[in-house]
């Protein structure tokens, strides 16, 4: 069974909240949902490219209220 | 097909460039590079065992950066070491002038090298130096 966990990253600056969300991805199982909060503005575009080059997949990435929402799911 | 290499010698003592140096190699690491730093000069200092003395910034980033959420440089580089492919060598010239020996550094640093064969290991990637 696959799960969604929030990791809190606001207020932590580059490379900070990237960091935070490899260590939340090594945890989990493939499958695994993650949302990243970040205020960190390059996480908008650091953090998918690191997605994308390790092979993981992105479900989205939305802005609200200056806190970037990232959702990322391990995929292998 | 082997991993992309990434040399980073770092001789300032600086705050800025020891933290942009443990944030190229972090970032690497991670990336999938097979990342060497090599702590030569001025940067060994800060990474003898329960130091606890921070580096002196030289401009205005580092000094706004002590009052902000900055992931620290060592925590940085122990990133680069567990989560990714990195080694973290002293400068073993630089030890033998301060008269360091490696039980006195950090453990999460690799054995001690000398330029020599840190230049060698460098030539088939990308060098940079902080």
């Amino acid at each position: 069974m696959t799960s969604k966990q929030v990791i809190d990253a606001r207020g932590s600056f580059c490379p900070g909240p990237l960091m935070e969300l490899i260590a939340a991805i090594r945890l989990a199982d493939i499958g695994d949902e993650i949302e990243l909060l970040s205020t960190d503005q390059g996480s908008a575009t650091d953090i998918p490219e690191w997605i994308h080059k390790v092979g993981h997949e992105m479900v989205s990435t939305v802005s609200d209220s200056g806190v970037w929402h990232v959702v990322v799911r391990k995929a292998k | 097909m082997s991993s992309p290499k990434l040399s980073i010698l770092v001789v300032g003592g600086s705050l800025e460039r020891l933290q942009m140096a443990a944030m190229v190699a972090s970032i690497g690491a991670v990336s999938g590079a097979e990342v060497q730093m090599l702590l030569s000069m001025n940067s060994l200092q800060y990474f003898a065992r329960g130091n606890t003395q921070e580096p002196a910034p030289e401009g205005t980033i580092g000094r706004t950066m002590a009052g902000k959420k900055v992931p620290p440089f060592k925590q940085l580089l122990q990133h680069a070491v567990e989560l990714g492919d990195a080694k973290i060598h002293p400068c073993s010239m630089a030890m033998d002038v301060m008269g360091t020996k490696s039980e006195d550094l950090e453990p999460f640093l690799a054995r001690p090298l000398g330029l020599t064969k840190f230049l060698a290991d460098a030539a088939s990637g990308q060098l940079l130096t902080f």
